[in-house]
């Protein structure tokens, strides 16, 4: 039996298995809407200090995931464990730990910025000048505190996401979750707040669990769940699991698909995959590849594109299916 | 007691910062008072009344009634949309209790119900009503548990709603005909006896009598036909607050982990 170096952060459990305390761990989660089956055997786990990203198209069962963590639906099949709670028997204390940035706006318009924080902190027992000092911290940190006084709903849509995490950080949440954070925002707004999540895993050790079906957004995580159908079908490093794809991707366009399919497997031995109206092939040396292939085809071929594997390439080799 | 004051305060603050909701929710009682009042004043003769009391005069505390449910009612069909995709999901996954929460949105509601009716009771001198310490208590005390009730019931509503058009319906097809059938609109004298009996069954009907007769404590109420007498009004008001309340909280508590 394996020795267990790290007794102090561990706790044994009734059923044998050890959890620690510094994780989120779902094992063997499922749920069912009437009919659908929204989440389907998904099991894994977060630590602190990680941003995991949880990647999937729309309806791949993501906000179910996240409305389950988030306390909002009950666990009906399989196990959660939040930060060494049972999301099922330890509701409260969970909420107590949990910080969350809902994708539809979670903020009063009508009310000021700083209100909208007191509210929050009154809800988290905060009070007084403890709650005031905390609210000009993390006000002063996301660059908003010159804007306390005005009403949410004057403030661009930039602004109030980041209003919306001082919010959720307000009462120190060692978990933070966010759904879908960077929609609606621009290029620059959303690789900021990346950045910043990033650092805020990093320094204050928490666990940043994220939902989004942007491909950006997942490639800045530290770790990613690809979810399809319900299913975790990947689970790990963006570039581990992009090193699954093996070498180059190509991705070619041309006037008949089907036909050119057959016709490249036959000369190159490559297995093409057709998504999305383009023909994918992954293939080690695709420089050459593609050389030998516009030498080959000069008239047929409408564009090619030629790159390294990006996780939508993880995506349609793992499902078959276009990341939509 | 922390997480109850500033839910209720922010379903203060709200409403005050949204004029539109102040002026129409007394707006058309108002309107509906005066042409409705007047219009009917020359037919309506109560049975067995012997000096007669004029309809707008009868229709006032209905009207103020009218006031409360509107008030409180619309105060709680943000809830519908709110909980989905607003500012409640952020207080639903907050560590604060259910019950909690309903109560300070009720208390909510009340508050500003209150308000409103406060404002209509300053007509009242216009329909011959005169208040004396005795009356004017009772009747605030009345309209509280009116108001808190009414607000009760919008939350048991809205709680369960998905959508606020599902809301309109329930106000259209439940919550008027319950306000039109409790003696607000006309008195359950000499109605037809199946529809006399919707009226005893009625829990707004004792909730109105409550406070007509509240109104007129220190003064002898002009005769409008039999009804419930007080210590019933009230014991039924009351009884009303407490069973929707617990209503509201199971439905919440239902609709939410």
């Amino acid at each position: 039996m394996q020795q267990d170096f790290f007794a102090d952060s561990r706790k044994p459990m009734a059923d044998g298995f050890q959890y620690t305390d510094d994780q989120i761990e779902v094992k063997n989660l499922s749920h069912v809407y009437q009919t659908r089956r929204a989440l389907d055997n998904v099991s894994f786990s977060v630590s602190c200090g990680e941003v995991f990203g949880l990647l999937g198209p729309n309806g791949s069962g993501k906000t179910t995931l996240f409305r389950i963590l988030s306390t909002l639906m009950p666990v009906t099949s399989g196990t959660v464990r939040v930060l060494g709670h049972d999301l099922t028997t330890e509701v409260k204390a969970v909420r107590k730990l949990l910080g969350v940035v809902f994708q539809h706006p979670g903020l009063d318009g009508k009310l000021t910025v700083f209100e909208n924080l007191r509210h929050h902190g009154h809800l988290y027992g905060l009070a007084g000048k403890t709650l005031r000092d905390r609210i000009s911290e993390l006000l002063e940190r996301f660059g908003v505190l010159d804007r306390a006084k005005e009403r949410v709903e004057l403030l661009s849509g930039g602004l109030q996401r980041r209003v919306e995490i001082a919010k959720a950080m307000l009462h120190s949440p060692r978990l933070l979750l966010l759904d879908e954070p960077t929609s609606g925002l621009d290029v620059a707004a959303r690789r900021q707040l990346n950045d910043y999540l990033g650092a805020l895993a990093d320094t204050e050790n928490i666990l940043v669990f994220l939902t989004t079906h942007l491909l950006d957004d997942a490639e800045a995580c530290n770790r990613v769940g690809i979810l399809d159908a319900g299913k975790l079908v990947a689970l790990g490093e963006p570039n581990e699991l992009k090193a699954e794809v093996s070498g180059d991707v190509i991705l070619i366009e041309c006037i008949d698909n089907e036909v050119f399919c057959t016709e490249i497997t036959k000369r190159f031995g490559v297995s093409p995959v057709l998504a999305d109206n383009l023909i994918r092939v992954e293939c080690e040396r695709g420089h050459e590849f593609v050389r030998d292939l516009v030498a080959t085809f000069p008239d047929e071929i409408q564009s090619v594109r030629f790159g390294k594997p990006t996780l939508e390439d993880v995506f349609i080799k793992l499902t078959g299916n276009p990341f939509v | 007691m922390k997480p109850i004051a500033t839910i209720w305060w922010r379903e203060v603050i709200r409403f005050y910062r949204q004029r539109s909701r102040l002026f129409s929710a007394i707006a058309q009682p108002l309107v509906f008072w005066l042409l409705i009042g007047s219009g009917l004043s020359a037919s309506f003769q109560p049975s067995d009344t012997a000096d007669g009391v004029s309809y707008i005069e009868y229709f006032y505390p209905g009207i103020v009634v009218l006031v409360l449910l509107f008030t409180s009612i619309f105060a709680t069909i943000s809830v519908v949309n709110d909980r989905r995709e607003g500012f409640l999901q952020g207080v639903l996954v907050a560590p604060v209790p259910r019950w909690h929460i309903v109560l300070a949105q009720a208390l909510g509601g009340t508050t500003l119900a209150l308000l409103q009716g406060v404002l209509l009771l300053i007509l009242a001198p216009m329909t011959g009503i005169r208040f004396g310490t005795a009356s004017l208590f009772a009747t605030l005390g009345v309209m509280t548990l009116l108001a808190l009730g009414l607000t009760n019931l919008g939350l048991l509503i809205a709680w369960r709603m998905d959508s606020t058009q599902g809301f309109h319906a329930i106000m259209n097809l439940l919550l008027i005909p319950i306000w039109l059938l409790s003696g607000a609109f006309f008195p359950s004298t000499g109605v037809p006896g199946w529809l006399e009996w919707t009226m005893k069954l009625n829990p707004l009907t004792y909730g109105l009598a409550a406070f007509r007769q509240s109104l007129y404590l220190d003064t002898t109420m002009k005769a409008i036909g039999e009804g419930p007498t007080w210590a019933l009004s009230m014991l039924i008001t009351g009884l009303f607050c407490a069973v929707t309340f617990v209503g509201a909280t199971l439905t919440a508590s239902a609709q939410t982990n």
